[in-house]
């Protein structure tokens, strides 16, 4: 078994990280500046839709997740799903109580 | 085992079990996020009012400290990878000075709250009701413990900065550097969510 | 305990290494090494927990106080149930057998990160100091329950942080084994065994793994609220504080209830493996085998309300959980079925595996029809908190979990051991322990059914006769577990040389020697054939 180093490494190069941060930041005050004005119940969806996007950035890119093995896409979407899955059958009992 | 273990590296296994303690740590605030869920289902006013009591301008700071602090990490691999070895030290240094930063102001902020006496088990918190009470436990525990895997990064951090600094890590031999680079972005991660859920549901 | 003839390579039991006497095992990272040091540990504990289930039982024989008041009792209890569920049937199989047998079933030299394999043991023996510990400091020991249910559990002024951090750290163990045989499955077998061409025990360790993995850490975080609630009154769970106990009850059972799965799912492979061999026959359906391992694991995840149907939960909570309850009997029905089409038209060969694994089944089934029972919402509300539920998890854990963990022992004793075990004196353990089983639990059911509560030192006079049958099942089950486990023991320096393949079996560790030297393979195998060649 020889080593699996890490010799066909894809190399992001520099200008891509900082594209990408200017990106989450802009994300960042424009959820802040949206939230100041008070659309409801709409507002936090907003929120969280924006740190959805925000997250999926910081996966794709900085994590390296879109030039790794599909499985770890499938891992961390999987797990999402999982915690999403017990939030919503914890608040079946909530809702209906 | 013998000397037959170094030969023998592999990687993707490195990487594989990084991703996969990735998991239990999202699955350990995620069940914050199930108290913090329901409670909120149940106390919908009580937390749209305690959020407008944080400070949005100290939380959209920390958020981009922390947003950068990502991108540093994610350069010094680059940095690596180009065998730019002080660049990757100096990407490396920012990393943790802004880390650091987070913390000092979290120390400020938390600091604020308690010396007006609102903290978990204060007689005043109590006064103010049950949904101020789960509110700011909520609050102290995510973002305390949030803030205690800041530190735990930190220190990951530095440990490979100093194998860095000695080759240990190096061009050909840097999976360490990219899974502390991992554990940081999931930190990030973590606050991305927490920052909305605290300080935008006003 | 001497090395293989025909080998140039020591058996791991004699390599000299950097390290002499015991610390050649406690600092060794060879996983055949760790796997005893979890024997070793777990074996302990179980038999302190059985000692502690044999005076409950000894109380229970008449109502009142027979040898200790209600207090005890409760002290009892709990800390039966901590070291039973946590410290004995959740690492159990995969700690020993996993350890052990994983990586030379996958062809490997080890797991994928041997240094965290003895870090995990060490967590191990950590969690159960603390355990222990919250026995002898401060205020009394806990007396919750290993269920740990708030508000009792903050409001409690017994000691209670030593032993919640135990199990806390005792999952922090159970995260890392998990990791490591997912990773060892996923990057280390050897070349040509592909997924579908694996065994079926390296299947259920690897499901296992990913519960581990991914339930561990709520309840991780859920005994951190605990402690919060204790010192900080932080009033997730205090009703005055607007915290909700029930939530306490959701968040623990979401792990709790995947990790019975974690007790069963290898207990299951090791029966597949058990059954193939001593039928001489590939197992039946082995995707569907595949598929119903993974299915238990991934429905598994989502019934964890079965446990709470008196609590208070919303009706739509109610028949969620308990139409998912029934769902998640199916593949283990698929599973039951498969087992016994293996055996049918095999070549079967009656040893002392073949007879725990027959003895398997049937408690398994008989834990598992009541487990429907307590599913359904109508008679779970005469039945919850009975001794209903008693004699259900006591059938299907210590039935299925403990018979399977001690028919692997006399199934990988030669491996293990290079000794074979007494087979008189094997049989006759088993025989004693199984009459004593169905004497002590079977009663239960009817005690239960008829109200009698669990966690009670005391019981009404119309329970009397079933409590003295059960009680005397306990004296016999004890027995049955003194002669096996003496009996192994003894094996172990009297016992018949080991040959490689005393049963006739077909996976990978039964093509080396028994005991296996340290690297397991000379050669790493190369795999073209199936798991259960016996065409």
């Amino acid at each position: 078994m020889e080593s699996l180093g890490n010799e066909k490494n894809h190399i992001i190069p520099y200008r891509t990280f900082l594209y990408v941060l200017a990106g989450l930041i802009a994300l960042t005050l424009t959820s802040v500046t949206l939230t100041q004005i008070s659309l409801g119940t709409l507002t936090v969806a907003m929120a969280l839709l924006i740190a959805a996007i925000k997250s999926f950035f910081v996966l794709r890119i900085f994590m390296h997740l879109k030039f790794e093995k599909r499985m770890f896409s499938i891992g961390v979407t999987a797990v999402a799903l999982l915690i999403s899955a017990v939030i919503i059958i914890t608040l079946l009992d909530y809702l209906y109580r | 085992m013998s000397a037959h273990a170094e030969i023998h590296r592999d990687d993707l296994a490195s990487k594989t079990g990084m991703w996969l303690f990735l998991f239990t740590e999202m699955l350990l605030f995620g069940g914050l996020f199930v108290v913090y869920s329901v409670y909120r289902f149940r106390n919908p006013v009580a937390f749209h009012l305690a959020a407008g009591e944080l400070s949005v301008f100290i939380g959209t700071l920390n958020t981009v400290i922390l947003l950068t602090s990502s991108a540093t990490i994610a350069m010094s691999v680059t940095a690596m990878q180009k065998q730019n070895k002080k660049l990757t030290l100096l990407l490396l240094g920012i990393t943790v000075l802004l880390g650091i930063a987070f913390l000092v102001n979290k120390y400020f902020e938390w600091g604020g709250h308690i010396r007006e006496h609102i903290y978990p088990g204060s007689s005043v918190l109590a006064l103010r009701g049950q949904g101020d009470v789960l509110f700011y436990g909520l609050y102290y525990f995510m973002t305390g413990l949030h803030a205690l895997h800041i530190l735990i990064g930190l220190v990951f951090i530095g440990f490979i900065t100093v194998f860095v600094v000695r080759n240990k890590v190096n061009p050909e031999n840097f999976v360490l550097l990219e899974n502390s680079g991992l554990y940081w972005h999931l930190v990030d991660l973590i606050w991305i969510f927490l920052f909305p859920l605290f300080y935008l549901i006003t | 305990m001497s090395p293989e003839k025909n080998t140039e390579e020591p058996s791991y039991l004699n390599y000299k290494g950097k390290y002499k006497g015991i610390f050649s095992w406690i600092f060794s990272t060879d996983h055949k090494r760790i796997g005893l040091l979890y024997l070793f540990s777990i074996l302990s504990f179980f038999i302190i927990g059985a000692t502690l289930g044999l005076l409950m039982k000894f109380e229970l024989i008449a109502p009142g106080a027979t040898i200790m008041d209600a207090q005890s009792y409760n002290a009892f209890f709990t800390l039966h149930g901590i070291i039973m569920i946590f410290a004995v049937v959740i690492p159990g199989l995969p700690a020993v057998f996993g350890n052990f047998l994983l990586p030379i079933m996958i062809g490997a030299k080890d797991v994928a990160f041997p240094k965290i394999n003895l870090l995990s043991w060490y967590l191990y023996v950590t969690g159960v100091t603390l355990v222990l510990i919250s026995q002898f400091a401060g205020q009394g020991p806990p007396d919750t329950g290993w269920t740990f249910y708030a508000p009792y559990s903050f409001r409690t002024t017994n000691t209670m942080l030593p032993a919640v951090f135990g199990a806390f750290v005792l999952g922090f163990s159970s995260i890392l084994t998990g990791l490591n045989f997912l990773v060892t499955i996923h990057r280390m077998r050897a070349p040509g065994m592909t997924w579908l061409k694996m065994p079926l025990f390296p299947w259920s360790l690897y499901a296992t793994g990913w519960i581990q993995l991914l339930a561990t850490p709520i309840i991780g975080i859920t005994l951190l609220m605990i402690v919060a609630e204790r010192t900080l009154h932080i009033g997730f769970f205090d009703p005055t504080l607007g915290g909700d106990p029930i939530l306490y009850q959701h968040l623990f059972w979401t792990y709790s209830h995947p990790a019975v799965y974690i007790m069963i799912l290898p207990a299951m492979g090791a029966i597949s493996e058990i059954i193939s061999t001593f039928s001489h026959k590939t197992i039946f359906g082995y995707k569907f085998m595949v598929a119903s391992i993974l299915a238990i694991a991934f429905v598994g995840y989502f019934v964890w309300g079965h446990h709470m149907f008196t609590s208070g939960m919303s009706g739509t909570a109610l028949y969620t959980f308990s139409l998912l309850t029934f769902l998640v009997a199916i593949p283990s029905a698929i599973k039951v079925f498969n087992w016994i089409s293996t055996m049918h038209k095999g070549s079967i060969d009656l040893k002392t595996p073949f007879y725990w694994a027959m003895a398997f089944i049937f408690v398994f089934m008989i834990g598992g029809f009541s487990g429907l029972i307590l599913g359904s919402l109508a008679a779970n509300v005469h039945l919850h908190n009975t001794h209903f539920v008693v004699a259900h998890f006591h059938f299907i854990v210590f039935g299925g979990t403990g018979f399977a963990f001690f028919g692997a022992a006399h199934y990988w004793f030669p491996k293990i051991t290079g000794r074979m075990y007494d087979t008189k004196w094997a049989n006759i353990g088993l025989v004693l322990f199984f009459l004593g089983f169905i004497t002590l639990y079977g009663p239960m059911f009817y005690l239960g059914f008829k109200g009698m509560p669990r966690r009670y030192f005391d019981y009404d006079e119309v329970f009397h006769a079933g409590n003295i049958i059960s009680t005397m099942g306990s004296w016999i089950l004890y027995s049955g577990l003194a002669i096996i486990i003496i009996n192994l023991f003894s094996s172990l320096r009297g016992g018949k040389k080991a040959v490689s393949d005393p049963w006739g079996g077909k996976t990978l560790e039964w093509t080396i020697p028994s005991p296996p030297p340290v690297e397991n393979f000379t050669e790493t195998p190369v795999i073209s054939k199936g798991p259960y060649d016996y065409k």
